[in-house]
């Protein structure tokens, strides 16, 4: 992720969050103005395509977007800022000499779409002198007017703010009266209301939501500092997350507790505090192979990085070979439909469809009605994250509906759909994958993460580590981090819970492209288990 | 138009103070044009211009502040702008922390403004990405590049006096290249404010060279090596360090400059919270901060309009300064002492720092070395300690075993788990420093850097 296009709030977590800042500063009840006129966004992307197919373009679509978000600081007993902020105008993509342009406004007359819509061709002419492959495109059949929102219960923006700061205020007293010294919070929220239309004769209007409240909490001892973050995750959910339901929590006996589809963050930062206490006197690891049981708010990362972003199709053709990197899975692995990604209990699906996950929308930023593939199947590749000028080079007929943009201002490319870890059929619990392991160490929440640009060699730390002795919890330790090889790891999978304990966490802010662009993915998955993993020592006299 | 001139950006924010009503009201005007153009598979994949203008207004009363933007400068605009930060502020809780706005203040001229980078055109992107394709389909191999340059201006007003006004202009240049089966891959960046200054071929030559040269890379034990790190295989951990490097965190026992107290006879904790004016690092270390370098210049004021000048952060291996907010500064009775503005836009973000070198180049440090490992790049770096600055991530695009100064054959990538304060205190040798990331950082040789893993990535 470019740290360019973001502000940087100092001293939260590790390393410091950044918050993007796209859009005007507006007040919190312009928020709550009612989304723009469906007749008026047809009418105006109407102009744009027809503008477009009149200069020579075979192919047009067209993105009226309006992106509202609201941040929301504090720090243990103050309000560091209230942002809210406004974003709207028309992203026009074109096809012309087989070549795509793109152009955008926030200038919504019709004379300034058209002459969008006229400057995009401009650019695809003037860039088609380098075109070598025309661009070959998955058919899709329009689907007319159509609307999708985001299943909400309770619109987050609609909540009053005193009411999001009493609470954010009030999770800094529950964690800095159990412990922590120190701690920050913050409530993001995410709405963006988009419209897209194109030449296959599709009128898409729809509504998503989308709502992260982390906080990072410290506690300083004698022997130094401590931190430990909010074990919730990022949702496509409206302020009904955080109702805190006593039916989402999964408590592990001896360690932490995990949320499913409601997180009860003032319970999660009261437990922070306690953890803090332990951490700043916990035991330091001792280094070696162990078996480790990852949590669901942990492996989520996991899988992020060693499956999502390798199996990104773009970057396996090489267009990402400047900024992420390339893939270890190439062609040549999947063609052989031999490739053992992972033992044969590892299933990993890719879907963009699954109810409080980031990125569940009904259709793709081109337009494509969103569904689930399977990417790993009984621990063998079987195929990848394309969209519809990609598919045909993997011999595909069916865009998998994964093209997204951060806002109409952007150009919309391949993005990581959902990727999750498939549950057990037998639905066991996290203690029955605990109990059988001899020597191990529990994982918790998202910690430091580094993989390399082909997605080999990783490392990951956590928040919370327990270790395990004779299938049982003993004791909080600290300075763990696993380092394995993406392939190595996942063949390593022995077994997972079940359905009731399947949730989803997720990443708000996944950095991709030149200029960087930002999008918000989750990944599901049980408790799991993989057995034998290098552990290292983090802890270093400097 | 979307870049005001200095008189322009005055006459304009002298028009949005009229309309204030509020104790204290502050304006900026941000304005920036750039563009792109990116390739890969030796074609150009996406290419693109962006614009522009933003006003901000703070107004403040008593101790409640609020903010409110646009970007549309109509009298009616201005004035519903105005109002709209004032109704904020009013509506705001009382920030305990917040600080009266500047007064006047003496500014040295700025200089980092080219004509050669505002004019840039579609035409010279496009001519730039083919110079950087050319040769490598020449070499058979293949060429991924990412070209943007732009100007922007800031400028700051308030009602107690103080205007600010600075324009800049910036071009960063990134090309990897690989051949064609992915045995081998290179890396080469340059970036500066002078457009004319830039060869894409000439980058792309060394980026050529390293693909070229690190195929067939062989596998060495990780371990404790002596590295020659590159300017752009240490810029990210010195800038993570500078970044940390606060003295409110570090008061407040939470950074790796905190200070442990101890506890006197009643349980209280004395003693310096900070660890100012000791002795981190080798003697040579002297990191600073300088807005009128002339290759790497930066506005001469920080955020909030108070004037900056060279300022020395690290000298002598000691923590001479510790950077600070204005309210940190009066609470604990020491200067203020704030970085330079480091801009919202495509090449704002991080704050510069200059880390003087020695006069040896990297050939020569090569020549000069019996045994070592030459690192291009490090990649995906993350904190895993922020008490002892531990970082990992991983060597790529150009990684070689030297052998009685010379290049002896590449190496497979490592991970690496490093400090830069123990790399830092395991100095053999500067080199030159040289303009990376808009900061400047010599190549170093260090003893004893911990590579803890390898990887198979090329």
């Amino acid at each position: 992720m470019q740290r360019r296009d973001f502000i940087k709030l100092t001293g939260v977590g590790v390393g410091g969050l950044v918050l993007p800042m796209s859009g005007m500063a507006v007040s919190a009840e312009q928020l709550l103005d009612k989304p723009m006129d469906v007749v008026f966004k047809k009418k105006l992307a109407d102009i744009a395509l027809n503008a477009a197919k009149a200069k020579g373009a075979t192919y047009a679509d067209v993105r009226i977007g309006r992106y509202l978000n609201q941040f929301i600081t504090t720090q243990e007993k103050r309000v560091d800022n209230i942002v809210n902020t406004e974003s709207a105008g028309i992203g026009v993509r074109v096809i012309a000499n087989g070549t795509w342009g793109f152009a955008s406004t926030s200038n919504m007359t019709p004379d300034s779409v058209a002459k969008a819509a006229e400057q995009a061709v401009a650019v695809a002419v003037a860039n088609s002198k380098f075109q070598t492959v025309p661009v070959q495109l998955a058919p899709v059949k329009g689907v007319g007017d159509v609307t999708w929102n985001t299943p909400i219960t309770k619109n987050a923006f609609e909540v009053p703010i005193k009411d999001k700061v009493d609470l954010l205020l009030s999770v800094n007293d529950a964690a800095m009266t159990n412990g922590a010294n120190y701690i920050t919070s913050v409530l993001f929220l995410v709405n963006e209301q988009k419209y897209f239309a194109s030449t296959d004769g599709s009128y898409i209007d729809q509504d998503v939501h989308r709502l992260w409240a982390p906080f990072f909490a410290t506690a300083i001892g004698e022997s130094g500092f401590k931190q430990r973050t909010g074990l919730g995750n990022p949702v496509g959910m409206g302020f009904e997350y955080l109702d805190g339901k006593e039916e989402d929590k999964i408590r592990i006996s001896g360690a932490n507790v995990g949320y499913k589809n409601s997180y009860d963050i003032l319970e999660d930062a009261a437990e922070a505090g306690k953890q803090l206490k332990v951490k700043l006197k916990a035991k330091s690891v001792e280094p070696g192979k162990y078996d480790l049981v990852l949590d669901p708010a942990h492996l989520m990362l996991t899988i992020h990085e060693s499956v999502g972003h390798p199996l990104e199709l773009d970057r396996v053709l090489g267009y990402e070979a400047n900024f992420a990197g390339t893939s270890f899975a190439t062609l040549d692995k999947w063609k052989s439909g031999k490739f053992n990604y992972g033992s044969k209990i590892v299933n990993l699906v890719a879907d963009k469809t699954q109810p409080y996950s980031l990125g569940n929308v009904g259709f793709d930023d081109e337009g494509v009605k969103t569904k689930e593939w399977d990417l790993v199947k009984d621990g063998t590749l079987v195929n990848y994250q394309a969209t519809r000028d990609q598919v045909h080079m993997i011999d595909q007929k069916e865009s998998h509906g994964c093209c997204y943009a951060q806002s109409w201002r952007d150009v919309q490319f391949q993005r990581m759909p959902n990727v999750s870890l498939k549950p057990n059929k037998e639905d066991i619990s996290a203690e029955d994958v605990i109990k059988d392991v001899e020597n191990g160490i529990y994982i918790a929440g998202r910690g430091s993460f580094s993989i390399d640009q082909q997605r080999y060699n990783f490392q990951f730390g956590g928040q919370l580590f327990y270790e395990i002795k004779n299938g049982k919890i003993t004791e909080q330790i600290e300075d763990v981090a696993y380092q394995s090889n993406t392939q190595e790891f996942w063949n390593s999978c022995t077994q997972m819970a079940g359905k009731s304990d399947y949730r989803i966490g997720g990443s708000f802010f996944d950095g991709k492209g030149q200029p960087s662009q930002v999008s918000a993915v989750s990944h599901g998955c049980p408790t799991t288990r993989f057995n034998n993993i290098n552990v290292i020592n983090t802890a270093r006299n400097v | 138009m979307t870049i005001l001139s200095e008189q322009h950006a005055k006459t304009l924010l002298t028009k949005v103070l009229k309309f204030s009503k509020a104790d204290e009201c502050e304006c900026n005007l941000d304005g920036q044009v750039g563009g792109n153009i990116r390739y890969a598979r030796n074609t150009v994949s996406t290419a693109g211009e962006q614009s522009d203008l933003t006003l901000s207004v703070q107004s403040t009363f008593g101790l409640r502040t609020g903010v409110a933007t646009i970007n549309e400068f109509d009298d009616a605009s201005i004035q519903k702008v105005v109002q709209r930060s004032e109704e904020l502020a009013k509506l705001a809780p009382e920030n305990p922390e917040r600080m009266p706005v500047f007064g006047p203040q003496k500014y040295s001229k700025p200089t980092g403004f080219f004509d050669s980078t505002a004019n840039v055109t579609p035409e010279d992107r496009a001519q730039a990405a083919e110079n950087s394709i050319k040769p490598s389909k020449a070499n058979k191999l293949v060429s991924s590049g990412f070209l943007q340059e732009g100007t922007s201006f800031t400028a700051i007003m308030n009602n107690k006096g103080l205007f600010a006004y600075d324009k800049s202009t910036n071009v960063d240049f990134t090309v990897t290249i690989r051949t064609e089966d992915g045995k081998g891959s290179g890396w080469a960046t340059s970036d500066y404010s002078d457009v004319s200054l830039l060869d894409t071929k000439k980058t792309s030559d060394a980026a050529i060279k390293k693909a070229l040269g690190s195929v067939d890379a062989k596998e060495m034990e990780p371990g404790k090596y002596t590295v020659i790190l590159e300017p752009a295989a240490s810029v990210q951990l010195l800038s993570n360090m500078f970044g940390s490097m606060g003295q409110r965190p570090a008061d407040e026992g939470r950074s790796f400059l905190s200070k442990k107290q101890t506890k006197d006879s009643e349980g209280n904790l004395v003693g310096a919270t900070n660890k100012l004016g000791e002795k981190l690092f080798d003697e040579r270390v002297h990191i600073y901060s300088d807005p009128m370098h002339p290759e790497v210049p930066t506005p001469p004021f920080s955020g909030d309009g108070y004037s900056v000048s060279k300022t020395d952060w690290v000298k002598d291996g000691k923590i001479i300064n510790m950077p600070n907010s204005a309210y940190w500064a009066k609470k604990t009775g020491v200067e203020y002492k704030p970085t330079a503005y480091a801009g919202s836009g495509i090449f704002g973000g991080a704050a510069q720092f200059i880390m003087a070198g020695g006069d040896e180049s990297l050939e020569e440090m090569i020549k000069n070395t019996r045994r070592g490992v030459l690192v291009t790049r490090l990649w995906y770096i993350r904190a895993l300690d922020p008490q002892t600055l531990l970082y990992t991530g991983l060597t790529r695009d150009g990684t070689f075993y030297i052998e009685n100064g010379k290049i002896k054959y590449p190496i497979k990538n490592f991970r690496f788990n490093e400090s830069p304060i123990v790399m830092l205190n395991n100095i053999e040798a500067l080199g030159k420093s040289v303009r990376i990331n808009g900061s400047m950082v010599p190549p170093m040789k260090i003893r004893d850097f911990t590579f803890s893993s390898l990887s198979d990535a090329v």
